[in-house]
């Protein structure tokens, strides 16, 4: 039997995305493919750039959290479904009025809201709202603390598929803050997952979690010994704004051993590509000749995020109507 | 859901090789009466495409086939959910005021027509649509009708046709209750 995941239906459709965990490769591919035919939206010449899936449901985004990158892309993800969006910017709205949480969640569910599209500075947020909101209501994770950030990592695994093709034989690098990175954490889920050969992680000691080798990676503190023949290097941002005390000498000293140059890159596979989620400190995580050279595909990471948001937002609100119906019927 | 009894073959290949034959001499026709002389043409996917592509190559349309896959557009998506395998919709010309053949291998409802129309629109406003369908069966739910006919067989309402292919092609009968039927 089915260890029964918060996330899936009975019948193992995707209901909430909260998470890489707990979710089969099957279920991981069907993201992708989905997503994929997406993509075709954007292109050709279609002078309507959206579908009517979603017509008539209403997606609100709670974020707690700023991210205008983030936000934007579930919104026009949304958008392009013809869904009705809702932005909400918690910090500046009733909360701050002392409304607690679950009382701002009733009174979006009393004005027959769908979706809650959640980001979160606390790990865990979008779990909680998940348990604790009508249960007509699907919630997608926008990030949640240093937890998961589990959309993120699948727009990533939808770019290294189209580059790659097959997940298989791949090693795949990643670098940084790996300790404060929530992305990093989903990245790694979703890559051994879908069943790659090799994770490996890339950081100076204060930047890796104490329990990084339990995370089914190969851990390397020397860049270039690291990305010696990788086929992706996925580098993560540094996140000033998590860091609490000196866990780097300084941004100039990071960038010299850990950041990415041309010369560092002869060092990987001829064919590797370059990620990075965004926004770049450039000159400190890579060298802009890196962010803006041919191994680069970061601005295809960009357009991927749509698509993956679209598939996620379908998925779920799919499948909650076919349980729903089936109670209905039975 | 879906009570399928062992599907029988309804249809080789020859014969409905001899009914696109007769569609394209249907299409011919029409296309001159309407003095159009560089249409284009658009299959649904599955069944539709592989139609569409025997038309294409017969009828010499000098615009690449376009292919269209509904699931984005149709009208149940909230009570059966998506399907994750969708070949996505390529249209390799400018729609806009282009006299368009749309092709599809079995005709019932309509629901798919309604939402390929809607699709269609989406890349721009078409000169015209003419619908040109292999099989077209009783039970229609909307006002569409097709312009061209390859065959309309005497079916029972509950039997249920689908086209197998690319190669070879063939119509399998089945029968489905109501409540799976889409075409």
């Amino acid at each position: 039997m089915r260890h029964h995941n918060h996330q899936l239906t009975e019948d193992g459709k995707l209901k909430h995305f909260l998470s890489i965990e707990g979710l089969n490769k099957n279920l991981l591919t069907e993201i992708l493919d989905l997503a994929e035919s997406f993509t075709s939206l954007a292109d050709q010449g279609r002078s309507v750039k959206k579908v009517p899936l979603l017509r008539g449901k209403t997606i609100t985004n709670l974020f707690f959290e700023n991210s205008t990158r983030t936000r934007t892309t579930f919104e026009l993800a949304a958008k392009r479904l013809s869904a009705d969006v809702l932005n909400l910017n918690i910090s500046t709205s009733a909360t701050s009025k002392g409304e607690s949480l679950l009382d701002t969640l009733r009174n979006l569910e009393a004005m027959h809201c769908d979706m809650f599209v959640v980001r979160h500075a606390s790990s865990g947020a979008a779990h909680f709202i998940a348990s604790h909101c009508a249960p007509h209501i699907s919630v997608v994770n926008a990030g949640d603390g240093s937890h998961s950030h589990p959309t993120q990592a699948m727009l990533d695994m939808l770019t290294i598929r189209q580059h790659k093709e097959d997940f298989t034989p791949l090693r795949v690098a990643i670098v940084g803050d790996i300790l404060h990175s929530r992305v990093a954490r989903s990245q790694i889920l979703a890559l051994n997952t879908l069943g790659v050969s090799e994770v490996r992680v890339i950081a100076p000691r204060t930047l890796l979690p104490y329990d990084a080798r339990s995370m089914g990676v190969h851990v390397f503190t020397d860049l270039h010994e690291g990305i010696r023949d990788v086929d992706v290097i996925i580098m993560l941002r540094l996140q000033k704004e998590r860091m609490t005390g000196a866990l780097l000498p300084s941004e100039h000293e990071y960038f010299n051993l850990y950041g990415l140059t041309e010369d560092k890159l002869h060092l990987a596979k001829p064919d590797v590509i370059v990620m990075h989620p965004g926004p770049i400190n450039r000159g400190v995580e890579m060298d802009s000749a890196v962010a803006d050279g041919e191994h680069s595909v970061i601005l295809e990471q960009v357009s991927n995020g749509i698509a993956i948001r679209m598939a996620v937002m379908s998925m779920c609100l799919g499948s909650r109507q076919e349980s729903q119906r089936k109670e209905e019927t039975a | 859901m879906v009570e399928q009894v062992t599907p029988t073959e309804f249809m080789q290949e020859s014969a409905i090789l001899d009914l696109i034959d007769g569609m394209a001499s249907q299409l011919k026709l029409h296309l001159q009466q309407n003095r159009i002389s560089d249409p284009a043409m658009i299959g649904i996917h599955t069944g539709g495409v592989w139609i569409a592509e025997k038309l294409h190559e017969k009828l010499a349309i000098s615009d690449p086939l376009g292919t269209l896959n509904i699931s984005f557009y149709r009208d149940d998506f909230s009570r059966i959910g998506i399907n994750p395998k969708v070949n996505p919709s390529n249209i390799p010309f400018e729609v806009e005021d282009k006299h368009i053949i749309l092709v599809d291998d079995v005709l019932q409802t309509g629901r798919t027509i309604r939402a390929a129309m809607n699709e269609i629109f989406d890349f721009g406003r078409p000169a015209s649509i003419l619908f040109a369908t292999l099989i077209e069966k009783d039970g229609r739910e909307l006002p569409i009708e097709a312009g061209v006919v390859g065959l309309k067989p005497m079916l029972k309402q509950k039997d249920y046709l689908s086209l197998t292919g690319p190669s070879p092609l063939s119509l399998v009968i089945g029968r489905k209750t109501p409540d799976g039927d889409e075409s």
